[in-house]
């Protein structure tokens, strides 16, 4: 059992701009189907730790390997080919196609269809397209122009996008950034039911502490680049550094720990 | 030795114009994100006031007060278009402010003819600078040193402006945030306003400069925005320091490379430019800019294939039209036969536009390459018209394979210029390369053979392959392929991140494109019976633009439409009046600015009102989204 590598293996990650080390040594893995929660307040290296799984950004050292093989400064669409799926923070979604095409696109990439000038897409992999808008709940929304939509099925939409190559791992900058509080409920409950489903593992990076509570199976917790915890919710919640980073030494954090406890 | 100083100072004293042209698009630019195409018309008429100022009044300060009064009142032109033309284009998407300055340009052009005439005009010598300095035994004019100190000093001059002033700094704040400027209460309105007259002071200022050396003419607005294009891709638009460099660059390679290269001496400045292009794609000293956020198009409106009763209707179309023999005169039939070679080269564009995003300001580069590619086969290589017919266009696809991979490293307004530029190349390689090209004289007597000779024969020919043409582009629209090539014009960061090598598809759909122009091109060689450098001209390239515009960028169908209806009113036009671009010009400003959709656009805005109008209530689910304007 423990001959097999992990999902993903990140080693001694590290970045620096200038003088700042925006990332220093951060080391973690992922089991598949397990949920990882990436947290930390603003400018602990989130964001730059992401950019160097998904191939966005090139770390000055460590490696990234997903199931033993590097990814570290393959370029974005190779570690897709890979079989890594991926949303924004900001939704990046095809406007002017309808919410189906938008689907199909991934999946004709996916099928290497991608110079075929002579074949009839809007047939190639209807169904296919259809049953990934099912999953998501957004059958009602296939012909629509994606650019109508509301921000939240958007978000489903590219879950539905990133489920295209039927990917390994998900990686998910803010899922929820800009959601009202009920749609940041139903989708991670989606996202957390079909990782389980499929054998996914999920790494999210989130602001929203019920989100991640809830949903989280693991929490790393980075702070001025550095890891400084790791563990299942209820011990990542009673950590008295990351209680200090978030919430300041006081008593405040006493009263609101116990009222989370108590649910 | 002494030669080649003197050499290299000529090469600085051209820098100094040019200078001046490039920095005045550059600061437009960081503020408005306008690319002013008009740039080289308001350096054209700075050149022509000055010289009519300095004819009239004589002495010292006749010509340098004529000079500067000149800059000024074209600057004041400035102010006059920027309030009324380009308040109303801010929010519109990049393509229509390039198209409205560009339709301008052509205005500017027929207006300087109508006041000024076309011949060329020399001007005066500058006063104190009439002589020539020796230097080893060569001589150099000494107005060209004066240009040569003129260049640091308005660098020096524009620093202290954007460093020491308050208005340099709102400016400078504007070029890296403007809705920010905008939201700490500056009056926007007015900071563009004064900019873009500051951008445009400098080209006149650069054109009146520009009278002692260089005779007045009304092309020069054609030549200086070349280069300036040129100029400001090597050195990062929105740079001033990089126009500077750049300009000193371009012109000691245009100085230099007429010792190396005699005949094709632009070749040398394309050499550079690519390779910078390569290392540094945003320029010398520009900054790469952050993924933009698209302005979505006017529309959203997805595409659907036609139906099997709009497809009868085409064909019905296609059999009428394929009639026109039966009843038409010869005359008739090839003016049909010239529409139909134009339904192809604006397809081709189409294509490239509409469904890649992509807009080519040089698409005549292909259609002529493809028209020359035939004159070769069929003079020099004697084969049959069929096989040059087929042979011909590969011309064009490796025009478009070389420089299409370079292109499509940039998008948007680097793209336009970048293409505009390579046609401009061409186009010069065409005029100079006299012992190929038959340069300015073409190569004529390129006739078809028996088979397609009458005119009924060539109108169907021409109609058999634009009805394939047209066909074979919109299955590539609805193949996977054009799926993938919507998906790059929409998000290259999602493209990316399921996996498509954006700039592969992009090339490949450079590729097509310029291969389906050749086609247009081939076909037209042998109806004109003669190729000439025109062929691959600005203006033709220009002609494509509107007819896709024209049609309706945002549609499938576009292309056909509007080529159908721009070359029938362009062929009208052209026998009824001798200011045709005036007229034309003024047609695609009044485009841009109240018709922006096209006319299949528009059809296609009528139907979905009716359509919406019968089941009442489910307006809301159907309403296109406007853009920001």
């Amino acid at each position: 059992m423990s001959a097999a590598p992990p999902l993903l293996a990140v080693e001694g990650l590290t970045k620096s701009y200038g003088g700042i080390h925006a990332v220093r040594g951060v080391s973690f893995s992922l089991r598949a189907g397990e949920i990882l929660a990436l947290i930390g307040p603003n400018g602990a290296g989130k964001s730059t730790c992401f950019d160097m799984l998904n191939g966005q950004n090139k770390p000055d050292t460590g490696h990234v390997r997903l199931l033993g093989e590097e990814t570290t400064g393959k370029r974005p669409r190779d570690i897709w080919r890979m079989g890594v799926g991926r949303t924004f923070q900001i939704t990046a979604t095809f406007a002017t196609m309808t919410v189906r095409e938008n689907v199909q696109v991934a999946l004709i990439s996916h099928g290497k269809q991608l110079f075929n000038l002579w074949g009839s897409a809007p047939n190639v992999d209807r169904g296919e397209a259809g049953r990934l808008l099912e999953l998501v709940g957004m059958s009602g929304y296939a012909d629509r122009p994606c650019g109508e939509l509301a921000y939240g099925d958007l978000k489903r939409l590219e879950l539905a996008v990133a489920l295209a190559n039927q990917p390994k791992l998900l990686l998910m900058d803010e899922p929820t950034a800009g959601m009202a509080p009920r749609e940041r409920v139903e989708l991670m409950r989606l996202t957390a039911q079909i990782a389980r489903e499929k054998s996914i593992g999920v790494l999210f990076t989130e602001h929203d502490m019920d989100v991640v509570f809830e949903h989280a199976d693991r929490i790393i917790v980075l702070n001025r680049g550095t890891l400084i915890a790791e563990g299942s919710p209820a011990e990542v919640r009673g950590n008295p550094q990351v209680q200090a980073i978030y919430l300041g030494e006081g008593l405040l954090y006493e009263a609101g720990h116990r009222e989370g406890a108590s649910i | 030795m002494a030669f080649y100083v003197v050499q290299f100072l000529t090469g600085l004293a051209s820098a100094a114009s040019l200078f001046l042209v490039a920095s005045g698009l550059s600061i437009i630019f960081g503020v408005t994100r306008i690319v002013n195409f008009a740039h080289g018309a308001f350096y054209m008429i700075g050149a022509y006031i000055a010289f009519t100022l300095t004819e009239r009044f004589s002495g010292a300060f006749g010509f340098w007060g004529g000079v500067l009064v000149a800059a000024l009142a074209v600057a004041l032109i400035g102010v006059l278009v920027e309030m009324v033309l380009l308040r109303r284009i801010y929010h519109a998407p990049e393509l229509f402010q390039l198209l409205g300055t560009f339709g301008l340009t052509l205005m500017v052009e027929d207006l300087v003819v109508l006041i000024w005439g076309p011949d060329d005009l020399v001007g005066r010598r500058a006063p104190g600078f009439k002589g020539a300095v020796d230097f080893f035994g060569q001589n150099i004019p000494s107005y060209d040193l004066f240009l040569i100190a003129l260049g640091p000093v308005v660098l020096g001059i524009l620093w202290l402006l954007f460093q020491r002033t308050r208005w340099g700094v709102l400016v400078r704040a504007a070029t890296q945030d403007r809705d920010m400027v905008a939201a700490l209460g500056v009056n926007q309105k007015w900071l563009f306003t004064s900019v873009f007259a500051v951008g445009v002071f400098l080209a006149a200022l650069g054109g009146a400069l520009q009278i002692p050396r260089d005779a007045v003419h009304h092309a020069m607005d054609l030549r200086i925005i070349v280069e300036v294009f040129v100029v400001v891709v090597i050195g990062g638009l929105g740079s001033i320091i990089g126009a500077f460099v750049a300009a000193v660059l371009v012109s000691e390679l245009n100085a230099f490379g007429i010792l190396i290269f005699p005949k094709i001496s632009i070749i040398l400045v394309f050499l550079v430019m690519a390779v910078v292009l390569i290392v540094r794609p945003w320029g010398l000293f520009g900054k790469p800019e952050a993924p933009a956020r698209k302005t979505p198009g006017l529309t959203v409106n997805p595409w659907r294939p036609l139906t099997s009763n709009e497809r009868l209707a085409a064909l019905a179309a296609l059999v009428i039209a394929a009639t026109l023999p039966l009843f038409a005169g010869n005359y008739a039939l090839t003016v049909g036969s010239e529409i139909a070679i134009f339904v192809i080269f604006a397809v081709s564009l189409h294509f490239l536009m509409s469904v890649g995003g992509l807009a080519s300001f040089g698409h005549a580069a292909y259609f002529g390459l493809g028209a020359y590619g035939v004159a070769f086969l069929a003079k020099m290589a004697g084969l049959p018209m069929i096989v040059c017919l087929l042979l011909g266009p590969l011309l064009g696809c490796m025009g478009a394979a070389v420089f299409g991979f370079f292109a499509v490293q940039l998008s948007g307004v680097y793209f336009a210029m970048l293409t505009l530029a390579f046609a401009q190349i061409v186009w010069s390689i065409a005029f100079q390369w006299v012992s190929v090209t038959g340069g300015d004289n073409g190569i004529l007597s390129i006739w078809p053979e028996k088979w397609a000779a009458s005119p009924s024969h060539f109108y169907w020919l021409a109609l058999g392959v634009a009805a394939l043409v047209t066909i074979a582009l919109r299955i590539a629209v609805f193949s996977p392929f054009g799926y993938a090539l919507r998906a790059t014009r929409d998000s290259v960061l999602r493209s990316e991140a399921v996996g498509i090598n954006a700039k592969r598809i992009q090339w490949t759909a450079f590729v097509i494109a310029g291969t389906t122009a050749g086609i247009g091109g081939a076909l037209f060689a042998y109806l004109k019976g003669s190729v000439f450098p025109d062929n691959l001209g600005i203006s033709l390239s220009v002609d494509a633009l509107v007819m896709v515009l024209l049609g309706g960028v945002e549609t499938v169908s576009g292309g056909v439409i509007g080529a159908i209806v721009y070359k029938a009113l362009n062929i009208w036009l052209v026998s009824q009046t001798d200011l045709s671009k005036l007229v034309l010009g003024g047609f695609i400003v009044l485009i841009v600015v109240v018709f922006p959709k096209g006319i299949v656009g528009m059809l296609e805005l009528l139907a979905q009102r009716r359509r919406k109008s019968s089941p009442p209530g489910s307006s809301l689910l159907a309403k296109p989204i406007e853009s920001t304007e």
